[in-house]
């Protein structure tokens, strides 16, 4: 109990937030991982998971495939990934990535199925081309879903990108692991409830982000 | 626009005919109900004239050229079309899904609009429910926006895929005679499909009964149908042949007539009844 009083401690000093190396360079250092990692899984994972799902092929693939990828251990991979690039950011990118794809793959196929074909059906009688039904009727419809497949790779890679410091990268790991090897446990427990708050703070925009769309579409 | 099927025949993949081997003149300007159970591939048809569907061989001609020289893209935005169950992009509002066909053809947003408000007014919608999203409207309403859609574009050709099928019966003949005026001021070519006899003899111009695999009982106007039903699927589909549509008529106590079926389940009153038999000029 005297670690977790101490953690906030550290948190509510103003001495831990400042500087090069303290908790708000690290934070902001932390969110850029995040949503650089999330950029680049969207950039690889929107097109293909929206593909798959308005025409329908390769479904089984992708499914099994972000499976498989799932099953994989992100240490695991930023230890192999280290092996070939090096120290750096691009190892623990790697397995953001690789962390991060299979969510968004899934909700985005899953938000363009889930439209009702009758509604893709009358697009297409009405006379939109595949690309505007896509566009204008199963993006926009399936967008609750493809947000919530966003959503859930946000918070995996929130989590996951204290890793990073592992293969000397920064980010509040930094702070993690520094407090594990010195066994400075309030310090250790601090850099947690940094990534916690992250995590939630970033999960409440979402669900914010999400009811707002709901409510524009008329869909409440 | 006259529409002429040629020979078309539909064979699924798993063998399954839908279509086998049909033909059918659709004069312009005129309603043409495809009338039959479901299965009959009523359906099937319809969508043929705008490339839902491809036939598998045969041809289908709009002023005789051939539908599958066509761009379905391009065909479609001058077609209209009418669905069951409204088929409005849930996520438009009623405006935005009425001009969907102009806007698609190019018009401006405020010109897309000025027509679909319009329209609204044509097939009789309260210039209110424009901003609403369609989940907001009844049934019956949202199938006037349905119809609204399909007439937005300006089509020669409205095909109607049973579009009144699931609004409840008072509704129903409500739209029937909501249609039936807009048809006598538009003209455009309308093909309907139903299995609703009722329905069918109320709009058809002409009416095509429909058996399995799209094979033809009988094509004719209404009164030739009901009057002279070509072979006893006909008779039976009208229910000719049963006690719904042999009618007796009873003097009433009021002056005029009660008028039942068969069955004795009265059906109307007729204030007077021609008389051929009393004078002998």
């Amino acid at each position: 109990m005297n670690h977790l009083i101490e953690a906030f401690e550290v948190l509510l000093d103003p001495d831990a937030w400042s500087g090069p190396g303290g908790f708000g360079a690290r934070m902001i250092e932390h969110l850029w991982y995040t949503a650089l990692a999330l950029l680049i899984s969207a950039a690889i994972a929107l097109p293909v998971g929206l593909i798959v799902g308005h025409t329908g092929r390769w479904r089984a693939l992708a499914v099994i495939s972000s499976g498989m990828v799932r099953a994989l251990p992100t240490l695991g991979v930023i230890t192999l990934a280290a092996l070939f690039v090096g120290i750096g950011l691009t190892a623990p990118m790697i397995s953001f990535v690789v962390l991060a794809v299979p969510s968004i793959l899934a909700g985005a196929y899953a938000g363009v199925e889930s439209v009702s074909p009758a509604t893709k059906d009358a697009a297409k009688a009405q006379g939109m081309s595949g690309w505007q039904v896509l566009l204008r009727v199963e993006i926009p419809l399936g967008l609750p879903l493809i947000i919530g497949g966003l959503r859930n790779a946000t918070l995996q890679v929130v989590a996951t990108a204290t890793l990073a410091a592992y293969v000397g990268a920064g980010g509040l790991g930094r702070q993690l692991f520094l407090g594990l090897r010195t066994q400075d446990y309030p310090l250790m427990l601090a850099a947690s409830i940094a990534v916690i708050l992250l995590a939630i703070i970033l999960d409440a925009l979402f669900e914010l982000s999400q009811r707002l769309l709901r409510r524009r579409m008329g869909l409440v | 626009m006259a529409i002429e099927f040629r020979n078309v025949t539909k064979t699924y993949p798993d063998g399954t005919v839908a279509v086998d081997n049909f033909s059918l003149h659709v004069p312009s300007h005129t309603c043409t109900v495809l009338l039959g159970s479901s299965g009959c591939g009523k359906s099937t048809l319809l969508r043929m004239v705008n490339r839902m569907v491809d036939p598998t061989s045969g041809a289908v001609l709009i002023d005789d050229d051939d539908v599958a020289t066509t761009e379905p893209v391009a065909l479609r935005r001058r077609i209209g079309y009418v669905m069951q169950d409204s088929g409005l992009l849930p996520h438009r509002r009623v405006v935005d899904n009425i001009a969907t066909v102009p806007r698609l053809n190019g018009a401006s947003k405020a010109e897309a609009h000025r027509r679909a408000n319009e329209l609204m007014e044509i097939v009789g919608l309260d210039a209110a429910m424009a901003r609403r999203y369609p989940r907001q409207l009844s049934g019956g309403q949202q199938q006037r926006v349905g119809v609204a859609r399909g007439l937005a574009g300006d089509p020669n050709i409205l095909l109607m895929d049973e579009p009144f099928g699931a609004v409840d019966p008072l509704v129903r003949v409500e739209l029937q005679r909501e249609l039936q005026r807009i048809q006598t001021e538009l003209r455009k070519t309308i093909i309907f499909v139903t299995h609703d006899i009722d329905e069918a003899l109320t709009l058809g111009d002409q009416i095509v009964v429909l058996k399995k695999g799209g094979e033809v009982a009988q094509i004719g106007k209404p009164q030739e149908i009901v009057e002279a039903p070509a072979n006893d699927f006909v008779a039976q589909f009208l229910g000719l042949d049963s006690a719904r549509r042999s009618l007796n008529a009873a003097p009433r106590d009021g002056g005029g007539w009660l008028v039942s079926d068969g069955r004795g389940r009265p059906l109307g009153v007729v204030d007077t009844v021609p008389d051929q038999h009393t004078d002998t000029d």
